[in-house]
């Protein structure tokens, strides 16, 4: 499940902001704001997809870089917010 | 004035006040300034000299903030660069600069060893952060500080000598670099500070590139006044921005229209911004309704509304009280200083009239590094040497009591996220992906970032060109604020009487 929604961010950061289909590259845990991955308004488009893909809500205050900033600490995030909300 | 002083004076009047909080650490300005000692005499055994330039390419972090410091204290001039800068652009600049040290991210380090062979100026490359062995000519950061003086190098430096090059787009197309001398940026710094009435308890958020005038002079002021600089890399996070005004018990926030746009999205009420003294806004004019909605936001805080070019900095300016009373004016020029309106002919225009801005004041810089023609085309002297007047580009009108209005520009620059984006410089390296036939590239409103890039682009047939090469291809040779948020692909373009691609008649039908 977990590298499900790993594996569906990994491939959206590919295609929407790295425009490529090569997996390597793309590092997992490589800082979105560090490597230029994603820009400042970047990271409003990454909301809107992975609420509208994994039907979480994302609150303001959880809008900080522990949950965003890479594929690895997204996923984990989504995850986490999906067992909340199921529960 | 010496725009280092800023940091010394300050030392000397407050050695054990936090002067910088940035990378999850507080530096007091004892410790700024004995690390840009340090660093400023390394600079020195590597071989800078008096009036030689070092590109500072680095995100706003500690190291940037020293290195800028370091630069001046050696007798240098630094030129800041945008840390999401790609290969080519750097090399520009660098190359144009004739820049003689670069301090960067050793994550780099294989591209500045290729960058040093091809630039014969470029005698050493500083490299910040943790790592390994480093080629030859480029040195870590650590190590080279380590064991050099802490108290302030020799430099035999005047006011009017150049303390930075500051490179902007320009509707050419290729970056210019704005000559500012250390009288003209600690004279603008001080009028600033002036209007925004600083105090030493004033605390500021930064999270404007250091690159972007605007980021700088927080820098700076901060430094000036004596009060503490809260450095972020950039405002991705809003709501991470907003528990670091809090958590600091922060009074200044400068930001751009797009950062204002993407606080409006939140739920402010969940924050205790109460410290937040005032807000400006400059880089391009905030809508009336995001006035209003920011006023009701921040009740207590002063929102200053202003207007500036690289060229001189800053130019105009709002006092808010008048806010209310003319919410779309950027106000009156900056203490000291004056401007104006002219026709084409050069004749000063009334109240109502739409003409040219023009500035005039000792915040008016230099011109651009070693392009005459470009300086003469915006900068011109009026009865004396002394009287330089700049032609900002910008149409503008008053009103009866002399408040300035933006009207538009005369030239087709973008402002996309409050910075410049030339038109033409995009265009250059669309028509270097091999396929593009043609390409143009304009500006059309967008909610958050003001304006939003769009690329029109011909392809030759079987090219396989789509969406995704195109992005792509941007993405690596244009820094992030300059790729194109929308891409369409016409048969043809439509064009001019002189067969020139038609911009404007592209922007009519978006």
């Amino acid at each position: 499940m977990d590298t499900d929604i790993r594996r569906t961010i990994h491939r959206y950061i590919l295609e929407n902001f790295l425009f490529t289909d090569d997996d390597e590259a793309l590092d997992d845990e490589a800082s979105f704001l560090e490597e230029g991955i994603v820009d400042s308004t970047g990271i409003l488009e990454l909301v809107m997809f992975v609420e509208e893909t994994f039907g979480i809500t994302v609150e303001d205050e959880e809008l900080l870089p522990e949950n965003f900033d890479s594929v690895a600490q997204l996923a984990d995030y989504v995850l986490r917010k999906r067992k909340e909300e199921r529960t | 004035m010496l725009l280092h002083r800023f940091l010394e004076e300050s030392s000397e009047r407050f050695p054990d006040k936090t002067a910088l909080v940035a990378d999850k650490r507080r530096l007091t300005y004892a410790q700024v300034e004995s690390e840009a000692n340090r660093l400023a005499w390394a600079l020195q055994a590597i071989g800078v000299r008096r009036g030689d330039r070092v590109a500072v390419w680095l995100p706003n972090g500690i190291e940037a903030a020293i290195a800028i410091f370091a630069a001046l204290k050696a007798g240098a001039v630094f030129v800041p660069l945008n840390p999401t800068l790609k290969a080519d652009k750097l090399r520009h600049i660098l190359a144009d600069s004739g820049a003689v040290a670069l301090v960067g991210l050793r994550r780099h380090a294989a591209l500045f060893a290729d960058l040093r062979g091809g630039l014969p100026d470029l005698h050493a490359v500083i490299a910040v952060g943790k790592g390994g062995a480093l080629p030859e000519g480029i040195f870590a950061y650590d190590a080279l500080i380590d064991g050099q003086p802490s108290s302030p190098p020799p430099a035999a430096v005047i006011g009017i000598d150049l303390a930075a090059l500051i490179y902007t787009s320009g509707s050419t197309g290729l970056p210019k670099g704005v000559m500012s001398t250390h009288d003209n940026m600690t004279f603008a710094a001080k009028a600033i500070i002036t209007y925004l009435e600083n105090r030493p308890d004033d605390i500021v958020i930064n999270v404007l590139p250091l690159s972007f005038d605007y980021g700088l002079y927080q820098l700076l002021m901060v430094f000036g006044f004596g009060g503490t600089l809260v450095l972020e890399r950039s405002f991705a996070y809003p709501a991470a921005i907003l528990r670091r005004i809090e958590e600091e018990r922060v009074t200044g926030l400068p930001g751009v229209p797009t950062l204002f746009a993407m606080l409006l999205q939140l739920d402010l009420s969940a924050f205790d911004l109460g410290s937040l003294r005032y807000l400006t806004n400059t880089a391009a004019a905030l809508p009336v309704e995001h006035i209003r909605r920011l006023r009701a936001a921040f009740p207590h805080a002063r929102l200053y509304s202003m207007y500036g070019l690289t060229e001189c900095k800053r130019a105009l300016y709002l006092p808010p009280e008048e806010l209310d009373r003319r919410p779309g004016s950027v106000g009156i020029p900056i203490p000291g200083t004056e401007a104006w309106i002219e026709d084409e002919a050069g004749n000063r225009l009334p109240p109502g009239e739409i003409g040219e801005l023009v500035i005039r004041g000792a915040h008016v810089m230099q011109g651009y590094w070693h392009n005459p023609q470009a300086t003469a085309a915006r900068y011109r002297t009026g009865d004396y040497p002394a009287d330089r007047r700049l032609y900002s580009g910008d149409l503008f009108r008053q009103d009866e009591e002399g408040f300035f209005y933006f009207v538009s520009r005369k030239d087709d620059i973008i402002k996309s996220r409050g910075e410049k984006v030339a038109p033409k410089e995009v265009e250059a390296v669309l028509y270097r992906l091999e396929g593009v036939v043609e390409a143009a590239v304009i500006g059309v409103p967008d909610p958050i970032l003001g304006q939003a890039i769009k690329a029109f682009v011909v392809i030759a047939e079987g090219s396989g060109i789509d969406r995704r090469t195109v992005l792509r291809h941007c993405r690596r040779h244009l820094e992030d604020f300059m790729v194109p948020k929308e891409v369409e692909f016409r048969a043809s373009l439509p064009k001019n009487a002189s067969g020139k691609i038609d911009r404007r008649a592209l922007a009519n039908e978006a």
